[in-house]
Order: structure tokens, then C-alpha cells, then sequence
């Protein structure tokens, strides 16, 4: 089997500051066409291992290479076509703050391409819309909330197409609906555009959901590289005290319990029980992706919120737990609940979900999508049960196999839901 | 002597003597002043050959109105009372040998050889000077200068270039504003409130002031626009590397060195020219 070739590669590089070395001896790939989340402590060098892609900062020792060939090497014209193609976007969103949102999105087409002012203006416009941005474009940054703001440095980053996007902290300081929200637009971006991206975040779990691989700092050396799974299952010291250590109780958004959490009560359960014994396990699921598309990343962010908190309310009282798995999907253990009781839990579930909670739902997403956008919100569920010695996965999988739909809710477009 | 090379490795430390304190003290001076002589000319260098690149005439046209048309207010302003005070101060002094028919001589040769140029420098450094330190230094510290870079966008050419033409543009004109309306206000005072003979004033003026002196105050302008601009810019956009401060402070303190370091430098360089010229 070939071996995939990297898109960029650190090789042993070293970067000092004075007397302090922030990067020791790095070594890492990053691969075309993938998320790669860089994570690591404060001060850790994450900034700086960006600001070595686009070359605002060379590095004392090591070479950084795109596709095998060095880049300080490179030719005066070769060099200009690999930043080309590059576009960073700063933590502080270094927007212009006596430009317009327009004139800020349109700077890099006017000042680099031969693009009439014509087409520029087109291509401006087309991403304030894709960014939710139509009614900002005459407004100054300092006019703009801080998410308004992000979403605007997100669009002057992707006007030009670019094939490979660094993000420094692309959800620093935002809300958990907003975290998740630049996360998916990111996501889907990538999905749209085609264009492999590298992130700078501290936003477990909501990051591991659209990351490809994960890279961690640790003391200026890459402590970890591959995927998310991976990570939490490697027997490195540092690795673990840093995703304990970054990673909370809960997941901020939905409020149920963060995947390592939900490993540890997990493993005590098992622990509680010696003997091998069944589990109910129940797999609750939307579809993420349409939610996008209807009724936009807020409005998916606000269904998911609220699902959470309705089987996080609902289960937690028989001594369920739950987690996140994927951005559409949350796995409910119910460790004292037999098979039969648990489908009839899920179908009265499915039952008030409909009732209550689903019209509650779409009241919140219309005050945000705007009263007359009609959509559906259909929830699945799938009940499974499993043996104590499964792995996790596993447990999904078949979860999976057997979901059907609890909940449906139409909106009605006189009003009301049906 | 093993251990004398390691120390001079490390980094020579002077000893007790004050005498070495000073030479180190004086060295570190020179050489930092060198050393920033010689970025400041490699800076305004580049800047300058990248005035003629493509996509520079609107960001220079709209330099000019911040540096040349905004500031013309002032200038004219200061040059109307300084033109009113010479005509006051040398009608006195001319009136004491009789010679107060020679008042338009003096003023106009004082404002367009030495007083133009030198108070226009100033009082531009003053007003756009300062805003140009301040404005690339809080485009600096805010991480907008590496936005740039980011996009393809050289900062020297899309931030400096633009506001050294405009300097070069706007100090000889704002020059002649300054000496046209300063001359108009000796005859302010001279000729409208002490009396002196309008037509004399004028004819003088004509009779005596040669294309030489005009051409000399042009030149100074000409310099002291790539002094303060170059000056200006250069502390705004190097405020990150400052080791006295960091932040918004020292983009004000690069604001003030920028101010301070051009009107020294005007002075400095109104003497050298003007030694040079006549």
C-alpha cells in the first residue's frame, strides 16, 4: 500500500525566543484534504506552528516542507504560488477596523488578483451570504458583535479560494451555540470548498466531531499525532493529564456528559459489577447535516442544545448517562434498566418529545430562522442491548442498526405543529 | 586568557571603572544608532521603488488627502501669523535704519528660503506625521500588518509607500501655501496697520526673490517630506520590536519618538541643506 504523501511536514523543527525554546525538535505531517487539530497548553507554540505554514515566523532548526520540498527553498515565484494558496485566520480576527465588512472581505481580491471591480464584487457578496453576513456589509468591525466579527475574518479567509486554511483559535471567547456554529461552518466549508484546514483549538469534545486528526503540544514537542480515537486510547502520560485536564464535565452545548467523562463513569459501572451482564444502550439521533441546510448552523446548534437537555433530564433520573458520539448523535447508557423497559421508556420518550419539546424547539429555531421558514425535525432512536465486555463502538454500531424514527415534527405552515 | 575568550563570549560585561562604563554605555549608542540609520534607509529604499508598482495611485491619492489637503488648514493658519509677526518684528527693526521699504524683501526671502519649509515640516509632522506613527503602529501590535502579509499583500508597499509618496507630494505644495499666505500676512501688518507702501512690497519682493530661493525651499521640502515620513512610518511599523514597552503603549511611545525624532531631524537637516545650497 502507497504511502500518502504529507501536504505539509515539520521536520525537526526548533524555534527560540530568546532563552526559551517553544518548539523542540517538531515533527508532524498534515495531511491534503483533512482537519488537523492542533491542541496543546497556553504558550505551548500552537500560534507559533501556524505562523511557520504561512512563513510569518522561520524556524532556527528543521525545515518545514510542503509535499516533500522545502520551503525556504523555494523560488521567489514558487513561493508566492504556495502562499497563494494559504489563508490564515487570526485569533483576533486582525480585521481593518476603518474598512468596511465589505471592503475588508474584498481587500485580498482587489490588492492580489486582476479581478474586475465587477466580479470582485459578486464574489464579496457571495460569501457575506454563505457567512450570514448581507445586512453587515456597510457596517465597521468595531460595529460588529465578536462572533459577527469571526464570521467576517472567516469570510475575507475564504474569498480567495484558498486550498489549505489555518484557524488560530477559530472559537475563542464565543458562546457554546457559537462555538459549534464556526465549527460546522467550518466543517461544512471544508466539505464545500475543498480545502484542508488547520486548526488551533482548546473546544473539546465540539472539535473532535469534524477533526481528522488530532496533533498535541505538550512542553514544545508533539506528544501525539493521529486520529481522536487514537488519542484516548494512547498510554502516554501527557496525553492523558492534558484531554483530563482541557476537557470538562459536560458537553458545553448539549449538557450531557463530555466523552471522557463518559468513559470514566463507564469504566466505574463495570467496575460496580463484576460479573458479565447486559446494558441497555440507546442511540438518539438527528440528521445534522439537513438541520444545517434548513434551518442554518445556529438553528442545528439550538435542535441539538435542546434535545440534550430533554433526554439528559429525562434519563439521568434513572441513573442513565449519556454522551455526544458525533455532531447529530447522543448515546444514552441505561445501566439499571432492562431491554423491555427501556423501549418503553423511549417510546413514552419519543411520545412527550413530540409533544412538548419538539414544538418548544422549533418556537426557539424561529425566533432565530425567522417567523415562515417551515421545516422538519425528525428524531431517531435506536435501543440496543449489549454485554458489559463490549467496547463502546461496538455498542454504537448496533445502537445504529436499529434506529427508527420516535419523533416527527412538521411545522405547520398556519402555525402549529402537526 | 582560556577564560578571558569564554566571558568575551558570553557577552563582555564591563568591569567597575566608570570610564569603561561609559565607552560601553557610548558604543552601544553608536552602533544601535547605526544600526538603525541603516534600517531606516534600507526601509524608505524599498518603500520608495514600490511606489511605481501597480494598484498604488488610489491608496496615493487618498494618502495626500489625509497628509496634503487635511492639513493644508493648518498650515495656512500658521502661515498667515507667521507672516503677520515677521512683518511686525521687521517693520520695528527695518523702521530703526530706515529701511522699512525692504520689509517685503525680508519677509518673503525668510518664509520661502528658511520659515517655510522648516514650520510646514513641523507642523505636517504634528498633524499627519503622528497620526501615520500611531495608525501603522496600532496596525502593528493588532496583528493587521501580519493579516496583510497573510493575504499576499506586501505592508510596505500597501502601508508605506502610498504615505511617502504623499509626503512628497504634499510638502512642496503645502510649502507655497504656507509662504504664499505667510507673505500675505507681513503685508497684513506691514502695509495694511503700520503703513509701509503696498506697491514697494510687492515690487520688492518681485525684484529680489530669485528662482534659486524658491528652488531651495523646495528642496528642503523635499527632504524633510522623506525624513518625517520615512521617521514616522518607520516607528510605527517596528513599534512590536520596541524593548521599552509593548502594547498601546508603545505605539504612544512611538508616536512620541516619531514626533520628536522628525522635528530634531528637520532641524538638523535645515542646516545641513541650507550649507550645502548656498
Amino acid at each position: 500500500m502507497p504511502v500518502e504523501t504529507p501536504l505539509i511536514e515539520f521536520k525537526d523543527v526548533t524555534k527560540r525566543f530568546g532563552d526559551q525554546t517553544v518548539l523542540d525538535q517538531i515533527n508532524m505531517k498534515i495531511y491534503e484534504n483533512q482537519i488537523t487539530t492542533i491542541m496543546g497548553k497556553s504558550g505551548s507554540g500552537k500560534s507559533v506552528l501556524l505562523k511557520h505554514i504561512i512563513g510569518l515566523l522561520s524556524p532556527d532548526e528543521g525545515t518545514v516542507l510542503l509535499q516533500g520540498r522545502p520551503i525556504h527553498k523555494m523560488r521567489k515565484g514558487e513561493w508566492d504560488r504556495y502562499r497563494s494558496q494559504i489563508s490564515y485566520l487570526f485569533q483576533n480576527n486582525a480585521l481593518f477596523d476603518s474598512m468596511t465588512v465589505f471592503d475588508n472581505v474584498a481587500l485580498p481580491l482587489r490588492q492580489t488578483t486582476t479581478m474586475s471591480a465587477k466580479d470582485a464584487e459578486t464574489k464579496v457578496m457571495a460569501r457575506l451570504e454563505q457567512t450570514d453576513l448581507m445586512e453587515a456589509a456597510a457596517k465597521y468591525p468595531s460595529e460588529l458583535s465578536g462572533g459577527m466579527q469571526k464570521r467576517v475574518a472567516l469570510a475575507r479567509a475564504l474569498v480567495t479560494d484558498p486550498k489549505i486554511v489555518l484557524f488560530d483559535e477559530p472559537t475563542n471567547g464565543q458562546d457554546p451555540v457559537r462555538k459549534n456554529v464556526i465549527l460546522g461552518t467550518i466543517a461544512h466549508y471544508r466539505k464545500k470548498f475543498g480545502f484542508t484546514a488547520v486548526l488551533v483549538s482548546h473546544d473539546i469534545p465540539d472539535v473532535y466531531f469534524i477533526s481528522d486528526r488530532i496533533i498535541l503540544l505538550w512542553e514544545g514537542k508533539v506528544a501525539f499525532q493521529g486520529p481522536y480515537e487514537e488519542s484516548t486510547k494512547i498510554d502516554h502520560p501527557m496525553a492523558q493529564e492534558f484531554l483530563r485536564s482541557l476537557e470538562g464535565f459536560e458537553d458545553e452545548l448539549t449538557g450531557v456528559l463530555s466523552k471522557q467523562m463518559f468513559r470514566a463513569r463507564y469504566g466505574m459501572m463495570l467496575n460496580e459489577r463484576q460479573e458479565e451482564r447486559t446494558i441497555t444502550a440507546v442511540l438518539f439521533s438527528v440528521h445534522f447535516d439537513l438541520l444545517v441546510e434548513t434551518l442554518g448552523h445556529v438553528g442545528a446548534a439550538e435542535v441539538l442544545r435542546a434535545l440534550g437537555k430533554y433526554i439528559n433530564t429525562n434519563f439521568m433520573a434513572l441513573g442513565g448517562f449519556s454522551v455526544r458520539t458525533h455532531p447529530g448523535e447522543i448515546l444514552a447508557m441505561l445501566p439499571y434498566t432492562g431491554f423491555q423497559e427501556g423501549q418503553q421508556l423511549v417510546e413514552s420518550f419519543g411520545g412527550r418529545l413530540q409533544k412538548e419539546a419538539l414544538s418548544n424547539i422549533e418556537a426557539l429555531t424561529q425566533a432565530k430562522v425567522g417567523a415562515g421558514t417551515c421545516f422538519e425535525i425528525s428524531v431517531y432512536a435506536g435501543i440496543t442491548e449489549a454485554s458489559s465486555s463490549e467496547d463502546i463502538d461496538r455498542i454504537i454500531e448496533k445502537a445504529r442498526a436499529n434506529l427508527g424514527i420516535i419523533a416527527i415534527h412538521r411545522c405547520d405552515p398556519k402555525g402549529g405543529g402537526i | 586568557m582560556k577564560e578571558r575568550i569564554i566571558e568575551m563570549k558570553k557577552g563582555f560585561r564591563p568591569s567597575g571603572l566608570s570610564f569603561v562604563r561609559f565607552f560601553n554605555f557610548f558604543g552601544r549608542l553608536v552602533i544601535d544608532l547605526v544600526n538603525n540609520l541603516g534600517a531606516a534607509t534600507i526601509f524608505f529604499g524599498k518603500a520608495f521603488l514600490m511606489i511605481f508598482r501597480p494598484k498604488q495611485f488610489p491608496e496615493i491619492i487618498q494618502q495626500v488627502y489625509h497628509i496634503g489637503a487635511r492639513s493644508s488648514n493648518i498650515v495656512m493658519l500658521v502661515g498667515l501669523f507667521t507672516g503677520m509677526v515677521l512683518g511686525l518684528q521687521l517693520y520695528y527693526t527695518l523702521v530703526k535704519f530706515g529701511s522699512e521699504g525692504l520689509l517685503g524683501t525680508v519677509v518673503a526671502l525668510s518664509l520661502i528660503r528658511e520659515l517655510g519649509p522648516v514650520l510646514t515640516a513641523i507642523m505636517i509632522t504634528a498633524r499627519a506625521g503622528s497620526s501615520m506613527a500611531a495608525e501603522i503602529g496600532i496596525l502593528r501590535i493588532s496583528e493587521q500588518v501580519d493579516a496583510l502579509y497573510t493575504m499576499r499583500i506586501d505592508p510596505i508597499r500597501y502601508l508605506i509607500s502610498p504615505r511617502i509618496a504623499a509626503s512628497i507630494i504634499s510638502f512642496p505644495l503645502l510649502t507655497a501655501f504656507f509662504d504664499l499666505i505667510g507673505i500675505l500676512g507681513g503685508y497684513l501688518t506691514g502695509v495694511m496697520l503700520l503703513g509701509v507702501s503696498g506697491g514697494s512690497y510687492f515690487s520688492r519682493i518681485q525684484s529680489s526673490v530669485g528662482f534659486i530661493d524658491v528652488r531651495i525651499g523646495f528642496i528642503k521640502s523635499l527632504v524633510f517630506a522623506v525624513i518625517v515620513s520615512t521617521i514616522c512610518c518607520f516607528q510605527g511599523y517596528f513599534t512590536h520590536l520596541r524593548s521599552d514597552s509593548h502594547g498601546a503603549r508603545s505605539v504612544s511611545l512611538s508616536t512620541t519618538s516619531a514626533v520628536v525624532l522628525s522635528c530634531v531631524m528637520i532641524l538638523i537637516a535645515d542646516y545641513v541643506v541650507t550649507s550645502f545650497l548656498l
